[in-house]
């Protein structure tokens, strides 16, 4: 199992767009995803409203969980991810 | 006559009669079904006409209202091929037996809740969203997936609950006069598809959206965000001749894109535009400004948490030059302190921060901030033209300092063969008493002057701008903050260097006249203003100029 943590920059929070870009993103690969908000509820990565549900807002910490075959390469693209986009 | 009022989402002032838009679902009722897997299959079908019209029309909103603005179609896209809706939909067809009209609008209906019940108004905002994707859906299940605004005919106020964006991308405006609506906010798609469009628009007009009728005579006032109901003779002369100076004007200003700001006897001022984020950009091209005279960079560093590293600044700074494609952009370098912070600076409590520990007192102090703020733009710089300014200046002393570090960065990056322009013009702003007198030195350093009246103003005359019971003092007309401006320029010109101002009193016309007769080479104001302080240089003549308030005796 592979995690990282990322507090959310954007001042719009995990905003429609890029979650969507996000959630494509994730659906490439093979292993489990799941995002967790610090402290609150988490979500599967592959699933748009599940992510915007969360409603992660600016200066807030998520922690992404991945699992499965493809793990490492999923954590650290997803992570690029997050640092370019949020 | 009755007046309601909303929130003032598009400027412009329409008159005209109202058609009452029906929007939202079509009117869907429960049918069970014995053939769960053909209303399955219709489903499917219907999201994939769905998301094929979804790409026309982010095809045909990124032609007309821009990139941006596009997204929303995008993200409505996504949300239909987000397997939380379809699977939403097919559980509801198999578990009830049902038709797949009633199984999109149930399933589209909790999601939209979902959105509705988060405490974050960009989110509820998105509820609209789902509900449009929804409807979009079951309109193309029940075969009337049309043009909603397909019939109308002649000019028309379009009153709806709350248009979805679809529908206002899909508006022929030539029809459309203006909309006001039930719900929505400043920051709805619809609100910012309007102020993209141009058309007047009141949104969130609540319960009183309740009075109007289909057909009645109504005004809309985009300024202020009133709807006046069957007008009386009085009110409706008063708002036509309101709207005709505001058309008139926004043509007139409308005409002067392109043109150079050339006054009657031929001297010609560079308009630019402030900035501080790069969506402003948009702003800068709509209004046609020369080129982006104060872009502050501090939205890099208050939006962060932490210290925001150097490629990162490159990467913003690069976009932005490549945005501008090759139009001149003034960066300002770090001025936080004072009014501005970001808590991880960790700056220290001062009894007084606007002569404090700021700007560029920061950078020198902590050279790791500034160094890595400078490799960023010098990297960025081939991307453009760009020019790097530093604020608050008090000294030579400083600015002898800031080129020792300047050099100290380009010599880091021809060491590590990173390339950068040799074009970069470096300026300062004069925005203290003691940089004024110091101007005939200085202007030797660099290469532009830059007069940042607000700063100026507020140490010309000893008073605080943020003490709103000084208000009458702070006044950038004052004749001591004239002749500083007076001075700088004057000592700019000597020395064969450019001097612009951008404070705020760069966009005050009853200056623009002086500030020509002066030969103040730029003025940069903020994006609304560009247009309007070219129309301002193009009707002046600079020899008929009254400047006795330079030497005004009065009390």
């Amino acid at each position: 199992m592979k995690e990282f943590e990322y507090t959310i920059k954007d001042e719009l929070g995990l905003h429609a767009r890029p979650a969507g870009l996000l959630v494509k993103q994730a659906a490439t690969y093979q292993s489990k995803l799941t995002i967790e908000k610090v402290g609150g509820k988490s979500a599967d990565l592959k699933r748009l409203f599940g992510v915007m549900g969360l409603a992660v807002k600016c200066g807030e910490t998520v922690k992404v969980t991945a699992e499965g075959e493809d793990e490492a390469a999923a954590a650290e693209a997803l992570e690029e991810f997050f640092k370019a986009n949020f | 006559m009755e007046q309601i009022k909303g929130v003032a989402a598009s400027k412009g002032i329409s008159i005209g009669s109202v058609l009452l838009y029906q929007t939202g679902d079509p009117k869907v009722s429960k049918k069970q079904t014995n053939d769960v897997l053909g209303e399955i299959a219709r489903f499917e079908a219907a999201v994939q006409t769905a998301v094929a019209t979804l790409g026309e029309l982010h095809e045909r909103a990124l032609q007309t209202v821009g990139e941006k603005e596009a997204a929303v179609f995008e993200i409505h896209q996504m949300m239909l091929e987000d397997l939380d809706f379809l699977e939403g939909v097919k559980d509801c067809i198999t578990s009830e037996s049902c038709n797949a009209e009633y199984a999109v609008q149930q399933a589209g209906g909790q999601l939209a809740e979902m959105f509705a019940g988060m405490d974050d108004e960009y989110m509820r905002e998105r509820a609209s969203d789902v509900r449009d994707v929804s409807a979009r859906v079951v309109r193309v299940l029940c075969g009337c997936d049309g043009n909603p605004l397909e019939g109308v005919k002649g000019q028309v106020i379009v009153a709806a609950e709350d248009l979805m964006p679809s529908e206002t991308i899909q508006m022929d405006t030539s029809k459309v006069l203006a909309f006001v609506t039930r719900l929505g906010s400043k920051i709805s798609h619809s609100a910012i598809l309007a102020r993209t469009m141009g058309i007047p628009a009141v949104v969130g007009l609540r319960e009183g959206f309740d009075t109007l009728k289909a057909g009645q005579e109504i005004i809309v006032d985009g300024f202020n965000g009133d709807v006046y109901l069957g007008p009386d003779e009085k009110t409706l002369a008063h708002f036509k001749n309101e709207r005709d100076l505001y058309l008139e004007k926004k043509r007139v200003l409308r005409s002067l894109i392109g043109k150079r700001a050339v006054s009657l006897d031929g001297k010609e001022i560079e308009i630019n535009a402030n900035i501080g984020h790069p969506a402003d950009i948009a702003l800068c091209e709509e209004n046609d400004a020369g080129g982006i005279g104060l872009f502050r960079s501090e939205f890099l560093y208050m939006e962060s948490q932490d210290f925001p590293s150097e490629d990162f600044q490159f990467e913003s700074y690069r976009d932005i030059l490549q945005k501008m494609a090759g139009k001149r952009v003034i960066v300002r370098t770090l001025d936080l302190g004072a009014d501005k912070h970001a808590p991880y600076f960790k700056l220290p409590h001062e009894d007084n921060p606007a002569m404090g520990y700021r700007a560029i007192r920061i950078c020198l102090r902590q050279p790791d901030i500034f160094i890595t703020q400078l490799r960023a733009l010098h990297r960025a710089s081939v991307f453009g033209k760009l020019a790097i300014m530093f604020p608050m200046i008090t000294s030579l002393k400083e600015v002898l300092e800031i080129k020792k570090v300047v050099a100290l960065v380009k010599c880091q990056l021809d060491e590590e063969h990173i390339p950068y322009s040799k074009e970069i013009e470096y300026g300062i702003m004069i925005e203290t008493p003691a940089a004024v007198m110091a101007t005939d030195l200085l202007a030797r350093e660099v290469d532009f002057f830059s007069i940042g009246t607000n700063d100026l103003t507020q140490y010309t005359l000893a008073c605080d701008r943020m003490n709103a019971s000084l208000s009458e003092l702070y006044d950038p007309r004052n004749l001591s903050v004239l002749r500083m401006i007076a001075l700088t320029v004057r000592n700019a010109h000597k020395a064969g260097i450019w001097a612009g101002i951008c404070g705020e009193s760069a966009g005050d016309l009853e200056l623009t006249g002086l500030y020509l007769k002066l030969g103040v080479d730029e003025l940069s104001v903020s994006p609304a203003s560009v247009l309007e302080v070219r129309n301002k240089v193009l009707h002046t003549d600079s020899r008929e100029v009254d400047d006795s308030m330079l030497n005004l005796y009065t009390v």
